[in-house]
């Protein structure tokens, strides 16, 4: 596959899982073996670490020297997420995080969090994981591990504007050859359109226009990402963007994409920081020290990004727009003070790091202080929309609209947001192509929850909710519908079914955080996903809830995953796990 | 082979004994699964660390109720450690008993917790010497000449 050339050095697509190189972390001995099996009869090429610490330095000896990390969350010696965050930043490697918490797992992936559980909520997607497994692990789960890395080798080499005629031709080809339903790759979603909103979503992934040319993978050094976060305070937050960011740079072997890509990062990253580290601030309302001339953006930055970027905002590349809306938001690095700005990636439903949003209560600003530890958080979720493989009863445009209505109405009342404002209209309406109705009544239930959800729609989007009411009462929505709807069809092609499964198996998981009302099926999980990727869920069997959401799983835009092929007939069947044995390759 | 056919009936029916009466789940199976001819001893080392692993934490468990002070965090850190050591080999009633005894540790219910540790190293000793039963019935038959026949 030509595209999987660059600086990918695994072997070739039809052996492309073999040999994959990963890095396994756990301090149990008794799973470091049993994964380091596992992973050994993938084919797969295995490295095992009871430490965190030995982990970062064997990552940082040999940068290249692994495709991905699978690591436990719960590390003695250092917080996963700090791990997660580092290698993300520095290796920009796809991070797996296993648990054998079922809590834990729903905690940090779902959006919804009722009681305050927020800020752990948002706090595993923040980091940016691509993916979580629950042990006991599969090895089907591990099998379809790759898929990550393929995903973010797309990203890298793809050159949307030119590639992405390539692309869907490459893909489906590629996909038929790997895999017998080719979901993965999503022949015929490839195929049926990427409504992929086209040139200007370009700059946010990172492309080659060279479609041969092999990309290597740029190590942002500490002097660089200063270079950067200088150059990004230089034209301010609001206005920032990958050409103006390398122009100032002057960098010259630095590309577009790469900051692009990298700005990405550091908006999800504010977005982090500064839900974190406002959780016990009040909503300041978010007068910052920018100048009046800002107020819209002083919010969050998303005003002004919006437009300013809205090539960012309507792009269908799930990625970007997910890292846009955050950035946005977070922009503010140079607005420090901005406390209790709840993470705006409204505009841009990437969901994933809408989760920064997540709890009104808790004041989660985005901290706009720059921590060199960007999640590796991609933002670039490739939802998979499932639109292309399931007529979504819904429609999408509506939907965000009111989402973001009624987050942010409550929202600014109660956070004192003066500045909030919600991402134009337009843009909702641009990317969200299917929005939910259901979502709607759900969503006022939420108003609180929402508010600080921005990507709001992109969850809301994400559980297809059909008991509605019930389920969504207690998830926030994020509006990541918007940027569904550019990346569905894109991404349904390159996201593997693995994300409905998923979905399901912590929809029923997820069954803890979030009241469903009745049925698993109204389990929503918003899962953001910063770095797009495929989720693997294998469906475990979670004795506690069956799957049956097909609702769920028919509507959730998967883009943040990939485009989980849905299968109605899976996905309708409470007791069948989702076709993750046939939608992942195993 | 009248000795080794018996000696595999033997194994199966223990195995499957094992499974019926909840000391081992799906997990363990799939453990087997993954043995081969790379790793001829597989299940036994996996057991091994296990059982190490599972000392260890009973140990600390112990001590930290000891203590006048119960630091009842510390305690759940431990057994949720071995809940997913548990979880790895299959080890279904230890888990359980884990499941438990997380609940009393969240309750601050020392009594509670003391029962439940009381039950966990009760399970343990139990699984190890039933695991170590069908280890044995393992290497008698291969020692006859037979192969260890696969579970379902």
């Amino acid at each position: 596959m030509v595209f999987l050339e660059g600086g990918f050095s695994s072997p070739r697509n039809d052996a492309f899982p073999a040999g994959l190189r990963v890095l396994v972390v756990d301090d149990d001995p008794t799973w470091l073996k049993i994964l380091e099996k596992m992973l050994k009869k993938c084919t797969y090429e295995v490295t095992t670490c009871g430490l965190a610490r030995d982990a970062l330095s064997l990552l940082r000896e040999r940068k290249d020297g692994y495709d991905i990390v699978i690591s436990d969350v719960n590390m003695p010696d250092m917080d996963g997420f700090k791990l997660l965050e580092h290698v993300g930043l520095e290796m920009d490697l796809p991070v797996i995080k296993s648990t054998s918490d079922k809590l834990y797992l729903c905690k940090n992936i779902t959006v919804m969090s009722v009681d305050g559980e927020t800020s752990r909520v948002m706090k595993g997607v923040q980091h940016g994981a691509c993916d979580y497994l629950l042990k006991p692990i599969r090895m089907k789960e591990l099998r379809n591990i790759w898929q990550h890395v393929f995903r973010k080798k797309i990203h890298e080499v793809r050159d949307i504007e030119s590639l992405e005629g390539i692309e869907n031709i490459q893909l489906t080809r590629s996909g038929c050859d790997l895999f017998d339903d080719g979901y993965f790759l999503g022949g015929d979603d490839a195929t049926s359109g990427r409504k992929r909103k086209d040139a200007d979503n370009k700059h946010e992934d990172r492309d080659l226009t060279d479609p041969s040319t092999k990309k290597a993978r740029v190590v942002w050094t500490v002097d660089l990402h200063q270079k950067f976060v200088r150059a990004v305070n230089q034209i301010g937050f609001d206005k920032v963007g990958p050409k103006k960011i390398l122009d100032l740079m002057n960098v010259p072997w630095l590309t577009r994409e790469n900051v692009a890509s990298h700005l990405q990062k550091y908006r999800l990253y504010l977005s982090r920081l500064q839900k974190e580290s406002d959780i016990k601030n009040s909503f300041i309302g978010m007068k910052h020290t920018d100048p009046p001339s800002k107020d819209s953006t002083a919010s969050f930055g998303l005003h002004k990004p919006m437009n300013t970027m809205p090539d960012d905002v309507l792009n269908g590349t799930y990625s970007f727009s997910m890292s846009n809306s955050l950035a946005q938001s977070i922009d503010l690095k140079g607005q420090a003070d901005r406390n209790g700005i709840t993470s705006v990636p409204m505009t841009e439903p990437k969901g994933a790091l809408s989760k920064d949003i997540s709890d009104s209560h808790k004041t989660q600003s985005s901290q706009m202080s720059f921590d060199h530890s960007l999640g590796s958080v991609d933002s670039g979720v490739s939802f998979a929309s499932f639109g292309s493989t399931n007529p979504s009863p819904y429609s999408w445009t509506d939907i965000p609209e009111i989402q973001f209505k009624q987050e942010y109405e409550p929202f600014q009342p109660e956070n004192g947001f003066n500045q909030l404002q919600l991402p134009e209209p337009f843009m909702i309406e641009k990317e969200v192509n299917r929005s939910r109705t259901e979502v709607k009544p759900l969503l006022d239930e939420y108003r609180s929850n929402l508010v600080e959800h921005l990507s709001p729609a992109d969850l809301v989007d994400l559980f297809p909710v059909q008991s509605k009411n019930q389920t969504l009462k207690n998830q926030v929505f994020n509006p990541i519908s918007a940027t569904k709807s550019s990346m569905k069809t894109k991404d349904i092609s390159q996201n593997s079914l693995a994300y409905s499964e998923f979905a399901q198996r912590n929809l029923n998981a997820a069954g803890i955080g979030v009241p469903l009302a009745s049925s698993s099926e109204d389990l929503q999980i918003c899962w953001l996903q910063g770095d797009g990727y495929p989720m693997n869920f294998a469906l475990q069997d979670f004795e506690c809830l069956d799957y049956n959401n097909p609702a769920l799983i028919a509507e959730t835009p998967f883009y943040l995953f990939g485009a989980p092929r849905f299968d109605h007939e899976h996905l309708l069947d409470p007791t069948e796990h989702f076709a993750i044995d046939q939608g992942l390759f195993v | 082979m009248d000795v080794v056919n018996q000696l595999q009936r033997q194994f199966l029916d223990y195995s499957a004994s094992l499974h019926r009466e909840g000391f081992l789940d799906d997990q363990f199976t799939q453990l087997q699964k993954l043995q081969d001819e790379n790793s001829p001893d597989f299940v036994v080392e996996v057991a091994s660390l296990f059982f190490e692993d599972c000392e260890k934490l009973i140990n600390n468990m112990a001590r930290a109720l000891e203590q006048q002070g119960v630091d009842f965090k510390q305690v759940d850190a431990s057994v949720h450690q071995l809940k997913g050591s548990s979880s790895s080999i299959g080890a279904m009633r230890v888990k359980n008993v884990c499941i438990a005894f997380r609940s009393f540790c969240e309750a601050q219910n020392r009594e509670g917790c003391l029962r439940c540790l009381q039950q966990v190293t009760h399970e343990y000793s139990l699984l190890k010497n039933k695991l170590q039963t069908l280890f044995r019935l393992e290497q008698q038959i291969l020692a006859a000449g037979g192969s260890v026949p696969a579970i379902e």
